[in-house]
C-alpha cells in the first residue's frame, strides 16, 4: 500500500535525522530498506527500535556467546522472561531489568516505573509474581544529591510495590563515587506458574484481533528507549518529561486481569507495553511468529485529543499490554477487563501480508516490509582496547601500602567497615519495602539470599542478586566471574541449589574503545563462571551509556540468581543462633587485599588485582555445603564477602540487632598472613558455618575436596568478638560493633533530613 | 464457620487472609468481591489489607462508599464480627463502624517489621485466647498507621476496654521504638463499642505459620472460633 506523509509532520532532514538519534549509516539503511524515504512516523519507529535500549546493538553479538541451555529451562532469553521448572509441575518466570536513566533524573517516579516493568514482564508470561529485588548503585552519601536520589528510588521502589502486593524480599545496595550522577537501578521479579500455563508473545493466526489493554495511552514517556541510549549530561534534567509516571493500583488491576486472560484461553499472545510502547510489543511480537500486522492508531485508547501516530506508537505510557486473542474472542477479552474497570480496544490484526503496518484511519503512515524492522537492526563490534590507567591501578602492588597507625587496633578497622554504608545493615532500606505480604517468605532481606516458599510443596526458592563493580572495574572478567560465584554461594548458603540467572550488564558508552572491552571481556567471564556453575542465562537486560560528564559507571554487570531449596528442612539462616556451636570455616584465607572494600574505605584506594576467582573450587564448596545443610548438620551459613572474614563474623553475631550473641575465634593457623589480608581480604570460595556437629560439616567437607576447619564458638554469654591470631589477642564488643552497622544509614540520612528538603526544594525548580 | 473475605480491587491481603482461615484453623473461606451485594452467608467478614482503590485520596476513602460495604455495615450492626486489618482498619473507620482516622505514619514513611504489642483486653471476641497481658510479635506493613482521635474518644476506649492491642517494645529488642508509627497512645488496634468489629493496623493473618515466625496471629482467630460456637 502506498505510504503518505501526513499533513503536518516534519519534512526528513539530516538534523532531524541526527535529533533522532540515529547515524547516517543507520539512516541509510532505513532508507535502503524501504526504497524510499521515511515518513516521520516511520523515523520515529526505527530510532526506537534501533536504539541500544531495544536492539541490543552493541551487545548482542557479545550475549550469543552466554550459556543459556539446560534440561530444566523451559525460556531463555529472547521473550518477557526466563522461565526454569522446579517440579511437581511448576516453574518461575524471572528477569531482571534497568531503569537507570529515568531514575537519575526523577528518582522516584523512575524507580517505580522501574518495578512496574519487571512486573508485566513476568506476569505476561501467566506467572502470579511472588518476589520482587533490586540491586541499586549510587554516589557517596556525602553528597546531598545522592541521598535525594537514594531517598527517592527507595521510596518509589517501596510505594510501587508495596501497593501491588508483591513481597521486596532481598537486594544490594552499594555506594561508590563511581555511580555519582548515574545511579544504577535494577528490578528483578520472580513468579510462579505452573508449566503448562507458560504464554509466550509471539503473534500468531491471522485474522487474530490485535487487543490494547489497560491504561489509556498518552504524551508521557516518549523517547523514553532512546533516552535510556544516550550518556546522561546536564541536558538530560530536561528530558525529564521521558520518564514515565507509575500508577501501581492499576498495574495490581492489570495484573489480575492478564493473568485471568491468560488462563481464560480467549488469547495467543500478551506483551507488556514497555520501552517504545506500542511500536515495540506490536514488532517484536509479529517477528517472533514471523506474520504481519496492522495497527490503526486512531483506534488505540488516547487519554488526551489530537495524539498523533508518532506520539500514539512511541508513548511509554505505563500499565498497558497488548494482546493477541482468537478470533471472535474480543469481546471475551472486554468482558475480563471490565470486570477490573479496564479498557480494552481492538487496535489491529494478525495479516497473512508480511508487513508491518500502521494506519492512521484509511491513510497508512508507516509501512516496512516484512520483519526486517527488527531483523535488519545494525550490529556492532567496535574496538575494544583496555585503559591503560585501569591497567597501572591493576598492577599497583597494593600490599606495599602501609597501613596507617589507627589499625594497630583492628577493632577500629573492623568499625569503619562495618560502618561504611556499602557493608552496613540496609535496613533503612528494606524496612520500607513490605517483605512479608503473600505470607511465603521464609527468609527476608539482610541476609545472604532470600527464601521463599512454594506453596502445596516442601520446596522453597532462594534468590539473590549480587554484583561488586570494583572488581569488575579492575578486571572484568575475572569481576563477572566473581558475581555469578558470590550469588551462588549466597544461594547456596541459605539452603538453595543454584540453577539460573538472569543478568543486567550496566555498562558505559561501548563506542569507547576502554569500555567495549570492559563489556566483552564481562560477559566473557559471566559466561564461564555460568558454564562451570551450571547456571544458564535466562534472559535478562543491557544497559549502557551510564555515564556523566566526569565518566562511565564501574562496569556493572549485576546477577540475579535463582535457586531451588528442595526441602523447607534445608532452609538455612545466615546469623549464629545458638550456644556453643562450633564455628567451622569452609574453603581457605589468603593474602589477597586487592580490590577489598578495607583499601577503599581505610585507604580511599581502589587498585591491585580483585581476588582470584577459582571456579572449580566454588563447585565443591556449594556442595560440600548443600551436603552438609541436607544432612542436617548446618545451623547457620554466612558468605565471607565485602570486608572479608571479620566483617562475616561480626555480621554473623550482631546481622539481627537485639538478638546479639558473642563468639571466640582462633585463626592461629593462618598467622603467616598479613593479619589484615587475614582479617579483611576478600578471598572468594569461603562461608562462615555454625554447627552443632563440626566432625560431619569437615567429613562432608574434606569427601567434597572442600578446605574446612573449626575456628571458634559461638558464645551466648559473652559480649564480645574474640580473634586470636597466635600471640596476638582483638576483642570487640558486640554492641559497639552492632551500633556501627545498623546505624550508619539511619544516621546519615536523619542527619542530613534537612539538607535533603534543599535538594528536593531545588530540583522541584530545575 | 464461614468466613467472608472482601476483595477490592487492590487489596493484596486477601490471598493471605484466605489461606489463615482456611489452613491455619480448618474453616470455610470465600472471596467477596467488591461490586457483590452479598455476603453468601458468611459469619465472619474480614476487611483485609491492600490499597482498596488505589488509596491515592486518602486510605479507605472510596472503599466506603462500595457497593459490597452497605452489606458490611449491616452485618455489623447486626452485632456479627467484623476483623478489619490494616487498609481494612483505615476504611472501617471511613466507614463509621470505628471511631478515629489512621494518618500517614510520623516518620512519612512506609514501615515493615515485626512489632511487639500487648494485649490489653482478653475478654473480647477476637482476643479470648490470649492470656492477660500478653506480649506477642506480629508483622506490620503500613504507611498510613498513626491511630488519631479525639481525647474524649480515646478516654473513653481506654475506659470501656475497647483497645485491644498496644505498641510495646519487643522484649526482643530492647532500646527500639516501640510505637512504629507515631499512634495516639501507643493503640495498635482497637474494637466498636458493640464488641464485634476489631480494627487493627498489625497483620495476625501473616502470623499463623510456625514457619514464618512465632504464630501469635493464631490465637486471634482461635479467639473467634472458639466465641462463637461457644
Amino acid at each position: 500500500m502506498t505510504v503518505t506523509a501526513r499533513p503536518g509532520d516534519p519534512v526528513i532532514t539530516p538534523a532531524l535525522v541526527a535529533e533522532h538519534g540515529l547515524t547516517t549509516g543507520e539512516y541509510d539503511r532505513l532508507v535502503a530498506m524501504l526504497d524510499r524515504t521515511p515518513t516521520f512516523t516511520e523515523l520515529g519507529i526505527v530510532s526506537a527500535l534501533w536504539s541500544e535500549h531495544c536492539s541490543y546493538k552493541h551487545s548482542r553479538p557479545l550475549l550469543k556467546t552466554l550459556p543459556t541451555k539446560a534440561p530444566y529451562v523451559l525460556q531463555g532469553p529472547g521473550e518477557n522472561a526466563g522461565v526454569i521448572a522446579i517440579g511437581d509441575g511448576l516453574a518461575v518466570a524471572f528477569k531482571i531489568e534497568s531503569h537507570n536513566h529515568p531514575s537519575a533524573v526523577e528518582p522516584y517516579q523512575g524507580a517505580a516505573t522501574g518495578v512496574g516493568g519487571i512486573l508485566r514482564d513476568v506476569f505476561t508470561m501467566g506467572a502470579r509474581p511472588i518476589a520482587l529485588l533490586n540491586s541499586l548503585r549510587f554516589g557517596s552519601l556525602d553528597s546531598a544529591r545522592v541521598r535525594y536520589l537514594f531517598a527517592g528510588c527507595v521510596k518509589g521502589i517501596g510505594d510501587y510495590g508495596n501497593c501491588v502486593g508483591i513481597p521486596t524480599v532481598a537486594g544490594e545496595v552499594v555506594f561508590d563515587p563511581a555511580y555519582e550522577g548515574n545511579p544504577l537501578v535494577n528490578a528483578m521479579c520472580v513468579g510462579l506458574l505452573k508449566e503448562e500455563e507458560l504464554m509466550l508473545a509471539v503473534a500468531q493466526g491471522v485474522g487474530n484481533p490485535i487487543i490494547a489493554v489497560g491504561a489509556r495511552t498518552g504524551r508521557d514517556g516518549i523517547h523514553g528507549a532512546s533516552f535510556a541510549s544516550e550518556d546522561l549530561s546536564e541536558a538530560s534534567e530536561a528530558k525529564r518529561p521521558r520518564v514515565q509516571v507509575g500508577d501501581p493500583f492499576t498495574e495490581k488491576l492489570l495484573l489480575e486481569a492478564s493473568l485471568e486472560l491468560i488462563h481464560s484461553g480467549h488469547i495467543v499472545a500478551i506483551q507488556d507495553m514497555g520501552a517504545a510502547g506500542l511500536v515495540s510489543s506490536s514488532a517484536e511480537m509479529a517477528a517472533r511468529g514471523d506474520v504481519g500486522v496492522v495497527i490503526d492508531t486512531l483506534k488505540v485508547p488516547a487519554r488526551e485529543e489530537g495524539m498523533t501516530p508518532y506520539e500514539l506508537l512511541l508513548s511509554e505510557s505505563q500499565e498497558r499490554m497488548l494482546v493477541v486473542a482468537k478470533v471472535g474472542h474480543a469481546d471475551h477479552v472486554r468482558a475480563i477487563l471490565e470486570k477490573w474497570d479496564l479498557t480494552a480496544a481492538v487496535i489491529g490484526e494478525v495479516i497473512a501480508e508480511p508487513v508491518y503496518r500502521v494506519t492512521e484511519g484509511e491513510r497508512v503512515v508507516a509501512e516496512f516490509p516484512g520483519i526486517r524492522l527488527v531483523t535488519d537492526c545494525p550490529m556492532y563490534e567496535p574496538d575494544a582496547r583496555e585503559s591503560d590507567d585501569i591497567r597501572t591501578r591493576r598492577e599497583q602492588d597494593v600490599d606495599a601500602i602501609a597501613e596507617r597507625k589507627e589499625e594497630a587496633d583492628p577493632v577500629w578497622t573492623l568499625t569503619e567497615l562495618l560502618g561504611s554504608p556499602t557493608i552496613a545493615s540496609k535496613r533503612w532500606v528494606f524496612q520500607q519495602y513490605d517483605h512479608t505480604v503473600r505470607t511465603s517468605t521464609v527468609v527476608g532481606p539482610g541476609g545472604d539470599a532470600a527464601v521463599v516458599r512454594i506453596r502445596g510443596t516442601d520446596k522453597a526458592i532462594a534468590l539473590k542478586t549480587d554484583c561488586n563493580g570494583r572488581y569488575t572495574y579492575l578486571d572484568p572478567r575475572e569481576g563477572a566471574r566473581i558475581a555469578v560465584a558470590e550469588a551462588a554461594r549466597n544461594v547456596a548458603c541459605a539452603g538453595g541449589r543454584p540453577k539460573a540467572i538472569t543478568n543486567n550488564l550496566n555498562f558505559g558508552n561501548p563506542k569507547r574503545p576502554e569500555v567495549y572491552f570492559q563489556l566483552r571481556e564481562a560477559v566473557a567471564g559471566m559466561g564461564e563462571a555460568c558454564l562451570a556453575l551450571g547456571t544458564p542465562v535466562t534472559g535478562g537486560n543491557v544497559s549502557l551509556y551510564n555515564e556523566n560528564p566526569t565518566g562511565a559507571v564501574y562496569p556493572t554487570p549485576v546477577v540475579g540468581m535463582v535457586g531451588l531449596v528442595e526441602s523447607l528442612r534445608h532452609i538455612t539462616r545466615s546469623a549464629f543462633s545458638t550456644d556453643g556451636d562450633a564455628i567451622v570455616l569452609l574453603g581457605n584465607n589468603t593474602s589477597e587485599i586487592g580490590g577489598s572494600e578495607y583499601l577503599q574505605r581505610i585507604h580511599d584506594v581502589v587498585a591491585g588485582h580483585p581476588p582470584r576467582c577459582d571456579l572449580e573450587a566454588e563447585c565443591a564448596l556449594i556442595d560440600a555445603l548443600l551436603d552438609a545443610i541436607a544432612e542436617g548438620a548446618v545451623r547457620s551459613a554466612h558468605d565471607c564477602a565485602d570486608g572479608g572474614l571479620a566483617v562475616a563474623l561480626a555480621e554473623c553475631v550482631m546481622m539481627e540487632r537485639g538478638q546479639q550473641l558473642g563468639a571466640d575465634i582462633d585463626l592461629s593457623a593462618w598467622s603467616s598472613l598479613p593479619t589484615r589480608a587475614l582479617l579483611f581480604g576478600e578471598a572468594q570460595a569461603r562461608v562462615v558455618v555454625s554447627t552443632p556437629d563440626a566432625a560431619a560439616v569437615l567429613a562432608t567437607a574434606r569427601r567434597n575436596g572442600v578446605p574446612a576447619a573449626v575456628i571458634g564458638t559461638v558464645r551466648s554469654t559473652s559480649e564480645s568478638l574474640n580473634i586470636t591470631i597466635g600471640t596476638s589477642r582483638i576483642s570487640a564488643k558486640v554492641g559497639t560493633l552492632a551500633n556501627a552497622y545498623h546505624d550508619a544509614i539511619p544516621n546519615i540520612m536523619l542527619r542530613s533530613a534537612s539538607q535533603l528538603d534543599v535538594a528536593l526544594a531545588s530540583n522541584a525548580v530545575a | 464457620m464461614k468466613f467472608g473475605i472482601i476483595t477490592f480491587p487492590g487489596s493484596n491481603c486477601d490471598y493471605d487472609a484466605y489461606r489463615a482461615v482456611v489452613e491455619a484453623i480448618g474453616q470455610e473461606a470465600v472471596y467477596l468481591w467488591h461490586k457483590d451485594h452479598d455476603l453468601q452467608g458468611s459469619e465472619v467478614i474480614v476487611l483485609p489489607g491492600g490499597f482498596s482503590y488505589g488509596d491515592y485520596l486518602r486510605a479507605g476513602a472510596i472503599a466506603r462508599f462500595s457497593p459490597i460495604m452497605r452489606e458490611v455495615v449491616a452485618h455489623a450492626g447486626r452485632g456479627a464480627p467484623v476483623v478489619a486489618i490494616c487498609n481494612g482498619f483505615q476504611i472501617a473507620c471511613e466507614a463509621g463502624l470505628l471511631p478515629g482516622a489512621l494518618l500517614r505514619n510520623e516518620s512519612l514513611k512506609f514501615v515493615c517489621a515485626p512489632i511487639g504489642l500487648r494485649v490489653e483486653n482478653t475478654s473480647t471476641l477476637f482476643t479470648n485466647g490470649y492470656h492477660e497481658n500478653q506480649v506477642i510479635t506480629l508483622p506490620i506493613a503500613h504507611g498510613d498507621g498513626r491511630y488519631s482521635a479525639d481525647d474524649e474518644t480515646l478516654d473513653r476506649l481506654e475506659g470501656e476496654g475497647q483497645v485491644a492491642f498496644r505498641y510495646v517494645p519487643n522484649r526482643n529488642r530492647p532500646g527500639d521504638s516501640c510505637n512504629p508509627n507515631g499512634s495516639m497512645r501507643d493503640i495498635a488496634g482497637i474494637v466498636n463499642e458493640g464488641g464485634n468489629v476489631l480494627g487493627m493496623m498489625p497483620h495476625p493473618e501473616r502470623a499463623v505459620d510456625p514457619l514464618l515466625g512465632a504464630p501469635d496471629g493464631l490465637p486471634l482467630f482461635e479467639s473467634i472460633l472458639h466465641r462463637v460456637h461457644a
